[in-house]
């Protein structure tokens, strides 16, 4: 049976599905919802929920609780992310599985309270220090959405890696029906033998830790992770095609902007512009051998890359397309958002020019 | 032959890197030792700092994780609430508790988390080589700080026990100082209840232990015991100052 339900709650509840048992952090706008949901839910289950008093503290109480074998996440906004990088940074360091839901705000500075993609570079390409990325999916609806949470910390245990779920603000204030899935049982979990749950002692001890004093050792660490981060490339690529077979110019869009998109391309297609859409569901790994295959396809022409920023993903789109064909942006910004008209006139003004 | 003494099983056979005339050898002893005698055994998850303790997770004979500089209460909390049945403690020096990590650790002790923390003041960053720590005495040279602390240029130094002791979440909050075997002795005690304390459930505890960096102090080992004994303990004075 369907339920209305909201964005971030039905992120939340996925979450709890999905084997969550530990939430930890700080208040800020659009996400408000998932702590709030989640302080109720958890204690329902047996899990643990901490209002925390910075993301400092609350992302590195995700790396404790991660760290004894717990499936832990939080979530916050473009700000409090920017606190997490940190720990981020500390918890792929010592390949730990867990979850992080970023609804996207825009910036910089306090910058606003409404959606935005602007963090876009942040998620993809790092945020903290070192040389490290998470498994970044950016849905494109609240079922979509629920989806991804329910089977992230599957993944996150897979790979030993963070998830990050990059919602662009609106994913999480709107309300769609979705289908709720069953709840996962904790039994049916990989056993974690590396967890640092207290019962090690002597030659089993476990060691939590990203600290690798010795060149070559951090390099064979760094070189472990990447050939992680290969195998995602291989494994977890996820995207979304849309009438891109007779394609002459192709969008790249994610998250609602994609669906934004897609009413522009049914708008423009009536007009008898042929207009495709890639809709990266996976930013990370980004789906560069989908593009370069359309952009190899003798009928496209162009790329327009369409965000809610001053343009982040189109280096990622212009890396892929690899000069076959051009590309160009087009975006809004300060927490606007285009209307499928906008898309449309756009492509419409550029192809009369 | 009857044993008289032997090293705690709760120390690995891992040499210390630590300084000779260094609390930190010391310190590791007495929690090491704390944890056999409660049989704590294949119970434990230590948080290991950042600063010269750093290497903590090779030495203690438990699970352990690293922490960020100054997080270590925060990490202690996420393994304590997934993990209530096990003892977890934070061994923090005072760069990492009382100036990166303040509001970690000031949090954790209203929330009253049923935690450990042992503190390990040397009133200098040790690890990074000297500079003025929040705990360096007003006088004391640093190599940030080199005409000695100066009230007007670096402020006052810190006392972290007396400030967490105005807090309702903690249990029990002691300050001891590893200056002879006497001291010594009551630094053991008080880590001990700090433990027994967890073990029953009473909440946050945390022992304060005054302690020698005669590296960074440019003294002899034995003129760093003294430093702490006749100038630390005035600025930092011993006793318990929380205990319910
Ligand atoms: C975020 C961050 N800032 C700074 C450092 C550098 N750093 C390492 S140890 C340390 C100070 C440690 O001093 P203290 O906590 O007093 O411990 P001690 O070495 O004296 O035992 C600093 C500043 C770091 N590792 N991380
Ligand atoms: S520098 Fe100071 S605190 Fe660090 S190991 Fe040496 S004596 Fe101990």
């Amino acid at each position: 049976m369907k339920k209305l339900m909201k964005g971030n709650e039905a992120i939340a509840e996925a979450a709890v599905r999905g084997g969550c048992r530990a939430f930890f952090g700080y208040p800020i706008t659009p996400q408000n919802e998932i702590p709030e949901y989640l302080s109720k839910r958890l204690p329902e289950v047996g899990g643990c929920f901490i209002q925390a008093e910075s993301e400092v503290s609350a992302i590195n109480m995700v790396y404790g609780a991660a760290g004894s074998g717990a499936r832990a996440m939080t979530s916050s906004s473009s700000p409090g992310i920017s606190l997490k990088q940190e720990g981020i940074s500390y918890i792929c360091g010592a390949e730990l599985p867990c979850v992080i839901v970023n609804m996207v705000r825009g910036g910089p500075g306090l910058g606003g309270i409404q959606p935005a993609q602007s963090d876009y570079f942040q998620t993809v390409k790092g945020g903290g220090h070192g040389d490290y990325h998470m498994l970044v999916y950016g849905p494109g609806s609240v079922q979509e959405a629920l989806d991804i949470m329910y089977d992230a910390f599957d993944k996150a245990d897979e790979y030993r890696m963070p998830v990050m779920i990059l919602g662009d603000g609106m994913i999480g204030q709107i309300m769609e029906a979705v289908e709720l899935p069953e709840m996962k049982d904790p039994a049916t979990f990989p056993k974690k033998e590396w967890a640092t749950d207290g019962t090690g002692i002597g030659a089993n001890r476990r060691i939590v830790n990203s600290l690798y004093i010795e060149p070559d050792v951090l390099e064979a660490v760094n070189h472990r992770l990447f050939d992680r981060y290969a195998t995602l490339a291989e494994k977890e690529t996820r995207y979304e095609a849309y009438k891109v077979e007779d394609a002459e110019i192709v969008i790249v869009a994610y998250g609602t902007v994609a669906r934004i998109c897609k009413s522009a391309i049914n708008m423009l297609r009536e007009k008898g512009y042929k207009v495709g859409m890639i809709r990266p569901i996976t930013l990370f790994p980004f789906p560069t051998k989908a593009i370069e295959a359309v952009a190899s396809q003798e009928c496209v022409k162009e790329f327009i890359s369409v965000e809610l920023s001053m343009g982040q993903m189109i280096e990622d789109v212009k890396l892929a397309v690899n000069g076959k064909k051009t590309v160009s942006f087009y975006g809004r910004t300060g927490g606007n958002v285009m209307s499928p008209e906008d898309v449309a006139e756009f492509i419409i003004a550029k192809e009369n020019k | 032959m009857a044993v008289v003494f032997k090293k705690t099983s709760m120390l690995t056979d891992v040499p210390f890197h630590y300084c000779p005339g260094c609390g930190h050898g010391i310190a590791h002893r007495l929690v090491a030792e704390c944890l056999e005698e409660l049989n704590l055994q294949g119970k434990v998850v230590g948080i290991a700092p950042v600063g010269c303790a750093v290497f903590a997770y090779n030495y203690f004979n438990c699970d352990v994780q690293e922490a960020a500089h100054g997080r270590a209460p925060a990490v202690a909390t996420g393994v304590k609430r997934c993990n209530p049945d096990k003892v977890v403690f934070a061994y923090q020096g005072d760069g990492d508790l009382a100036s990166i990590g303040t509001a970690e650790i000031i949090h954790a002790a209203a929330r009253g988390e049923n935690i450990t923390v042992i503190f390990i003041n040397n009133a200098i960053y040790g690890m990074t080589g000297g500079q003025m720590a929040p705990t360096t005495l007003l006088g004391q040279k640093a190599t940030t700080c080199q005409l000695g602390r100066n009230v007007a240029l670096n402020g006052n130094p810190i006392r972290v026990s007396e400030m967490l002791a105005t807090l309702d979440g903690p249990s029990y909050i002691a300050r001891v100082a590893l200056t002879d075997p006497a001291n010594v002795t009551k630094a053991k005690r008080a880590i001990k209840k700090a433990f027994e304390n967890q073990v029953a459930g009473k909440g946050f505890s945390m022992v304060e232990v005054l302690s020698p960096c005669p590296t960074n102090w440019g003294v002899s080992p034995i003129d760093a015991v003294k430093y702490v004994k006749e100038e630390m303990t005035k600025q930092f004075p011993l006793g318990v100052y929380k205990d319910c």
